[in-house]
């Protein structure tokens, strides 16, 4: 089973990368684009087969390491 | 001098002040520190004082100090820390203590988003600390900082208690705020106030041949109170 995890910053913490982009597109001629927030996307490959066990798994693996849930929330995608 | 504090630096793969934290130590105690791989998962016997240094620990990877924080040796400096021995986390050390959590908050890319590396003008705003006791509450100090990611921040929750209970120890000067951190916090105690992470660096600050001597005091607090 694949599962495919968006981790982006909560709503209200600042984002100056996701401001910086917006800046360059806008220089770049794209008018119309507001505000921009960037983020990851972290795919993991795992031996668990059945899908409630596994998104159990990653969200635990989300907690610990793979988001910082003091800034970040996160979303889990699984794929069989 | 007391020379009786007994120091470890903890080295992380891509820790690079390490020496320099070293050798701050070892001029201010005539005692050379334990230097502790990451892998080890115990501390050496009888230390005092915990440093985990600058650098870019792990390459960054994922978030600043979020691989370094699952390290074995990080279990025991914990441990250390709950028996309320003394940590003191300076710039990718900062970074690491807010991943475990021994510090609330994080320390996000700077607002900027440039890499700041000069000196700047810090206010010691809290005396009460083994850190911070031989400097006086509102005195000015210079520290150089070097880091890309060091805006730190935290809820308006968090933010209000760190400052009611008197945790805030460093703060950047006004109009020196390099990287946008919230309230102009440059470090923090924990709140038992024996772990103190902050952005700057006073290890680089303990020699005149190095451009200052500001950070020797923080070193002598922790000699005075721990030796």
């Amino acid at each position: 089973m694949k599962a495919r995890v968006f981790v982006t910053l909560k709503s209200g913490v600042l984002d100056p990368q996701g401001k910086a982009i917006s800046h360059a597109l806008q220089g770049l001629g794209f008018d119309g684009v507001g505000e921009v927030r960037q983020g990851k996307v972290i795919d993991l490959e795992l031996a668990e087969s059945d899908a409630t066990k596994a998104r159990a798994a990653v969200r635990d693996m989300c907690e610990q390491l793979l988001a910082n849930t003091v800034i970040e929330k996160y979303e889990i995608e699984l794929k069989s | 001098m007391v020379p009786s504090m007994r120091a470890a630096v903890i080295v992380f793969p891509a820790s690079n002040c390490d020496r320099d934290a070293a050798s701050a130590l070892e001029g201010l105690t005539g005692q050379k520190p334990q230097m502790v791989w990451h892998q080890q998962s115990e501390l050496p016997a009888g230390i005092d004082l915990v440093v985990l240094p600058g650098g870019f620990s792990y390459g960054d990877y994922l978030r600043t100090g979020a691989m370094a924080a699952h390290s074995s040796v990080m279990a025991a400096v914990r441990a250390h820390a709950d028996r309320g021995g003394a940590v003191l986390g300076i710039c990718n050390g900062f970074q690491v203590l807010t991943e475990t959590r021994m510090l609330p908050g994080v320390l996000m890319r700077n607002a900027a988003l440039k890499f700041v590396c000069h000196m700047t003008e810090l206010v010691v705003s809290e005396s009460q600390s083994a850190f911070t006791r031989k400097y006086s509450a509102g005195q000015h100090v210079s520290f150089p900082v070097a880091h890309g990611e060091g805006n730190y921040y935290a809820d308006e929750a968090t933010l209000d208690r760190l400052e009611g209970e008197g945790r805030v120890a460093f703060r950047y000067a006004p109009g020196h705020n390099c990287n946008g951190s919230t309230r102009d916090i440059a470090g923090i105690l924990s709140e038992k106030r024996n772990v103190l992470g902050l952005m700057p660096h006073p290890e680089r600050v303990c020699d005149p041949l190095l451009g200052g001597t500001d950070g020797r005091a923080l070193f002598q607090s922790l000699i005075e109170t721990l030796g």
